[in-house]
């Protein structure tokens, strides 16, 4: 991959090279994106903010199964039911405990590490498909565990929550949930970030690239295969909470098998090991449905939709657009959209010497 | 630099894989500062004997004792905790990370920062250890003469750069032995002098006691110090290189007569006429 610092741009310091940010330039145009974002609830309708809100917290949670999968080249498929424990644990400390939610928030993602850690212990023996099974086994326990205990989850009848508060000003309406996630985003995504460029953050990386080498550079791997089932439980948790508060009402039927699997969707498409590869595959998976219904209105009353019955079947063209695409991606990018950003940031600079 | 005190010592180790025997009651002891090789035929154990001193295999029988310790049963990570690191026959880099991370994974026991403390970086010391950690791996990169490829993606290398990786890798650990599995297998003239030398500077510059497997006798007999022959797992000889170019087990099972092998004499006699026609 060609280096995307411009001539002339030397490093005079190990600090310097070791920035997140590779020139000063990108770091200032991020800082204007963020603060352009800031503007959002001004100018957008309800539904564009709910989507963004969308987002961002499965964004947090699609980080999270990104550390483990992408990074740490474990697999998951019982992500969705960390999320949803996350989203249940939130609620029932604000409830029962009367933890106020800006700290019942954290506090889930805490409690879902220790849950995810747990599930996690099989990764210690257990790889690929074997792997996967045991995580499957998260899934459908915790469902189950979702649907029966009725003073955790409320049952199938859910579980109603508060929004969040600071100081007694209630953030209940979108416009003003939007900061409460966008800042969750934006910490969650520093964090990530800075885990990966120190010293367990390589470990994991270490893990993944050659398990046999990492033990001899000192690397305990049954320490780190957990850790990281812990650090994506821990993502996964918040991005629940975030969620339970979101919507102020939790139900035990979202946290399908379906759902985890969308979330390994998420991060095929955006680059597996890849930090925003993570949000730009949750903003891709958010908003393919919302261009599917576009098209769909688009075409109504033509001879298309009266031919294939298309606003009756959006629902399943939906389902089959999305396979389509993880299909897609996996022969014509499988290093994701991260990637593919890369490569046009890359064509823009190099033009028209590309060679 | 050489010292009298054994570093590392192997008493009666056997390994087993069901019924093939790698390893049948080796003994050896390896003094500090040594650069000790070991050599023979395909197959003949030097790989399963360097795996048993890293950890990788725990023998069945026999014990192994570094600096005085008795490690056989340790795990490899925390051998390399106690300094013993080690380089790769077949080539095991982390391929997708930089040659810099590479290198830095090799801190790892050395570092203290964790997932709590690196994921905050700025705040909690984790961002001065780093740089400082940083300044010494620069001085293994320009020792190994690899600045160029600092950023480069380990996979992308080329054979000999990714071999020179390795070795900065395992130097990184700060270990007090160094085991290397067929340094030079596979490179050209021009690398392997560089490489034969850079092992000799590990040797006297940073202190490091070495375990070398290679099969280049030229490179064996001009830089250890003492070498270990195995044959079908058994120990057959061990000495000063020229005792065991001398012996006759050796020269059966591996080197081959004296036809095979340039000996002192064999020299004399190719050179001389050359000489008489000039």
């Amino acid at each position: 991959m060609t280096s995307m610092i411009p001539c002339g741009d030397f490093k005079t310091g190990y600090s310097a090279d070791t920035t997140i940010f590779p020139t000063t330039t990108s770091r200032n145009m991020v800082i204007f994106g963020i603060a352009v974002l800031c503007l959002a609830p001004l100018v957008m309708d309800k539904y564009a903010l709910s989507l963004l809100i969308q987002i961002g917290y499965l964004g947090i949670a699609a980080l999270g199964l990104n550390i483990l999968v992408g990074f740490t080249g474990q697999i998951s498929i019982g992500h969705a039911a960390f999320f949803g424990f996350g989203a249940f644990t939130s609620a029932w400390l604000v409830s029962n405990l009367h933890v106020p939610v800006f700290f019942a928030i954290p506090l889930a993602g805490v409690l879902t590490t220790a849950v995810g850690m747990i599930f996690g212990l099989p990764a210690a023996r257990l790889k690929g498909l074997y792997l996967a099974i045991a995580t499957l086994a998260a899934q459908v326990i915790l469902q189950d565990f979702f649907a029966r205990a009725s003073w955790f989850s409320g049952g199938v009848a859910g579980t109603l929550t508060e929004p969040f508060s600071i100081f007694g000003f209630v953030f209940d309406t979108d416009e003003r949930y939007f900061y409460v996630v966008l800042a969750y985003v934006v910490v969650m995504y520093i964090l990530g970030t800075n885990l990966m460029r120190s010293r367990d953050g390589r470990a994991l990386v270490a893990v993944r690239d050659h398990y046999l080498s990492a033990e001899m550079m000192g690397i305990n791997l049954t320490k780190y295969r957990t850790l990281s089932f812990g650090i994506s439980a821990f993502y996964a948790g918040i991005g629940g909470a975030l969620y339970a508060h979101y919507l102020q009402f939790v139900s035990v039927e979202g946290f399908t098998i379906l759902f985890s699997i969308q979330f390994l969707g998420m991060i095929i498409i955006g680059g597996l090991g890849s930090i925003m590869g993570s949000l730009m595959g949750t903003a891709f998976m958010v908003l393919l449905p919302e261009s599917m219904q576009w098209l769909t209105d688009s075409l109504a009353g033509g001879a298309i939709d009266r031919a294939l019955d298309l606003s009756n079947s959006l629902a399943f063209l939906r389902e089959m657009a999305i396979g389509a695409v993880i299909i897609l991606f996996l022969i014509f990018e499988p290093d994701g959209l991260a990637h593919r950003w890369k490569q046009i940031k890359a064509y823009w600079k190099l033009y028209p010497f590309s060679h | 630099m050489k010292a009298d005190t054994p570093i590392f010592e192997a008493r009666h180790v056997s390994l087993r894989f069901g019924g093939v025997r790698a390893l049948t009651d080796v003994s050896f002891s390896i003094d500090k500062g040594e650069l000790f090789s070991i050599i023979g035929p395909n197959g003949a154990g030097k790989t399963s004997m360097v795996n048993c001193i890293s950890g990788r295999y725990t023998p069945t029988e026999g014990q192994i004792f570094f600096k005085g310790q008795d490690v056989t049963g340790m795990t490899p990570n925390n051998r390399a905790e106690i300094g013993i690191g080690r380089t790769f026959q077949n080539l095991a880099l982390f391929g997708h990370m930089t040659v810099l991370d590479n290198i830095m994974v090799g801190r790892h026991h050395l570092l203290k920062n964790n997932f709590l403390t690196g994921a905050l970086y700025w705040f909690t010391g984790a961002r001065t250890e780093e740089l400082a950690h940083r300044r010494e791996i620069e001085e293994i990169i320009d020792f190994l003469d690899i600045q160029h490829v600092r950023k480069s993606i380990a996979g992308t290398l080329s054979y000999g750069l990714r071999k020179r990786v390795e070795l900065a890798r395992a130097m990184a650990l700060k270990p007090d032995l160094i085991l290397l599995d067929e340094p030079m297998a596979g490179m050209n003239l021009e690398e392997k002098e560089d490489m034969a030398r850079y092992i000799v500077d590990l040797n006297e510059e940073y202190g490091m006691t070495v375990v070398m497997i290679e099969h280049d006798m030229g490179v064996v007999m001009d830089i250890s110090h003492r070498i270990m022959v195995l044959d079908f797992g058994k120990k057959i000889a061990e000495g000063y290189p020229e005792e065991v170019l001398a012996n006759a087990h050796v020269k059966r099972a591996y080197l081959g007569e004296a036809d095979d092998v340039l000996s002192d004499e064999d020299d004399v006699t190719v050179t001389a006429p050359a000489g008489k026609v000039a």
